[in-house]
């Protein structure tokens, strides 16, 4: 609040509105006690340990495990999240069909279902005898407690992302354009590949980037289906909860300091994408 | 049909194949999980469900959520309407660092939420000693898991509200305080009118997460039966004893309340014209 009121009196143009300082006292104080706080932690704990120290940690063979799977199957699932929520949105911004609405409002679910929920029941239908397991197994498809399992849960949770983040881009786009790409002879596929694609790519990204950053520390759906083995089919985020339950402290917080440092580059990327997003749609 | 939108309408076989792909996708990934979810509740029959959501840690895995829900969502929505008044009513320095800082909790893994409180709070945490001493404890008991609840939740309600108060401006609110409104009248009177859609949005999703978390509240639960399970935890712990109707029969509560959310936050998207917005 000092800080505030010398903001103000610096010469800026004071708001005869009232409460700023009660208002941004308050943010700020429940901010650095939630948030800034309890995650400056890590990275004091993990100082303690020194630069041999925290490398000792993480360079082991199953922490590197785990780090391959985890970014790889990720990586992944926003890959295949990015070509599918190109179609929905497509689908859902363009076409008028029964049912759309429906549809619109159930891309959502991976949000507002539990993640538990959503691991359990994917585990339950993959599983050999399950509803659709029943029907890959024979086929030599092993699902569950297998990489595809997890692949499987990580692309369920970050399909929304990609869907989200393109729809409104697409629905500002000018038809006039592609009207006179049509007008001056192309064909559909090429207005839409020089065209509208082009004006895409940036939301696509960061679709795409949201839902890596989302699948990197998911826990919840996929732990069910993973199978958990160390080395095969062990996410970071169990293992970090692997090495809490077995009192390795040092462990756990050297591989939670190294995710973290990982979302925050993942989110500088995301701002700045999203920056030249609604640059270009405003240009 | 006229001939210009003839000329960007997309042909009818590619309209029926990219329509069938995605009704196909979204029934495989979403429907059926959805529906299974039911099925499996349902399939030793209505007793068994009926018996598996009224058992005693049933019972006492639906009040823990309730009442975590119910400390952890009005603290963030408090937290949001301050957040949103300072940054959209004001001019200040560091406004978008700030902006950025209340995002964070979004961009943290859930388990990582989690351990920064056993960090803190653990008996080899910061805090453990005093803790101890005092005879407190935070971790493996309910305080522990709404902290946990605090974080992950913690920017839904501002970053609603954030947005929407400062594309409505202030012109308003100095109308109503040059007319002799009080602050706390015009914030009352004239802000928050504006702005109970977007605020009720935000409580919507903040608590459907803060009910349905699951990893946070996993590292900072221990599990114990009866006393620190959340319905969530208490479907993994059902689920992993092979109970399968019972774990599916408190998964349907989540589910139905998943659909429920979904079902509001449709409703004020249309009623209100709100963006949905990535989260």
């Amino acid at each position: 609040m000092e800080q505030a009121s010398t903001i103000l009196r610096g010469g800026r143009p004071r708001s005869v509105l009232p409460g700023f300082g009660l208002s941004l006292g308050f943010t700020v104080t429940y901010l650095g006690l939630i948030v800034l706080f309890p995650l400056l932690m890590v990275f004091v704990k993990t100082s303690g340990m020194g630069w041999k120290g925290f490398w000792a940690a993480i360079l082991t063979d199953r922490v590197l495990a785990a780090c391959k799977l985890t970014f790889g199957l990720s990586l992944l699932a926003g890959l295949l999240n990015g070509v599918f929520g190109l179609l929905i949105a497509w689908v859902l911004c363009r076409y008028r069909f029964p049912g759309r609405r429906l549809l619109d409002a159930s891309v959502d679910l991976p949000f507002a279902m539990p993640t538990a929920v959503a691991g359990i029941a994917l585990t339950t239908l993959y599983a050999p005898n399950g509803w659709l397991g029943q029907f890959l197994v024979p086929l030599g498809v092993n699902v569950v407690f297998a990489p595809p399992g997890i692949l499987l849960a990580l692309v369920f949770i970050g399909l929304p992302f990609v869907v989200r983040t393109l729809q409104p881009v697409l629905e500002d786009l000018e038809v006039a354009q592609e009207e006179a790409a049509a007008s001056l002879g192309a064909t559909r596929w090429q207005t839409f590949r020089r065209v509208v694609l082009p004006q895409l790519v940036p939301a696509l990204i960061t679709g795409t980037t949201l839902a890596f950053a989302r699948a990197v520390g998911e826990y919840g759906s996929v732990v069910f289906i993973a199978g958990n083995m160390p080395g095969k089919t062990e996410i970071v985020p169990l293992l970090i909860i692997t090495k809490l339950e077995q009192y390795d402290y040092a462990g756990a917080t050297a591989l939670a300091a190294l995710m973290l440092v990982i979302s925050f580059a993942l989110l500088l990327v995301i701002n700045f994408l999203q920056r030249k997003t609604l640059v270009r749609r405003v240009a | 049909m006229s001939a210009q939108s003839r000329a960007t309408a997309d042909p009818r076989w590619v309209r029926v194949l990219l329509i069938g792909a995605t009704l196909a996708f979204l029934g495989l990934f979403l429907f059926v999980p959805l529906v299974s979810v039911f099925v499996e509740a349902f399939r030793k029959g209505v007793v068994v469900y009926a018996k598996a959501i009224t058992e005693e840690n049933a019972r006492s895995a639906i009040f823990l959520t309730l009442s975590v829900a119910a400390l952890a969502v009005p603290l963030n929505a408090v937290f949001g309407v301050a957040a949103a008044w300072a940054i959209a009513k004001f001019s200040f320095k560091g406004k978008s660092l700030l902006l950025a800082l209340i995002d964070l909790p979004f961009a943290v893994s859930p388990v990582v939420s989690g351990l920064v409180y056993v960090l803190l709070y653990g008996a080899r945490g910061l805090f453990g000693d005093w803790l101890l001493e005092h005879d407190l404890q935070i971790i493996f008991a309910v305080p522990g898991m709404v902290l946990a609840t605090v974080f992950v939740t913690f920017p839904f309600v501002a970053r609603e509200l954030i947005p929407l108060m400062q594309a409505q401006g202030n012109d308003q609110e100095y109308a109503a305080l040059s007319l002799g409104a009080s602050g706390w009248q015009t914030f009352r009177r004239v802000t928050l009118p504006n702005i109970k859609w977007a605020l009720f949005y935000g409580i919507i999703l903040c608590n459907a997460r803060a009910m349905g978390e699951f990893g946070a509240v996993s590292v900072v639960s221990g599990h114990i039966r009866g006393q620190t399970n959340t319905l969530p935890l208490h479907v993994e712990v059902l689920y992993n004893e092979y109970n399968m109707a019972a774990a599916f029969a408190c998964a349907s509560i989540l589910s139905v309340l998943g659909l429920v959310t979904l079902l509001l936050k449709t409703l004020i998207e249309w009623r209100a014209g709100l963006r949905r917005r990535t989260h």
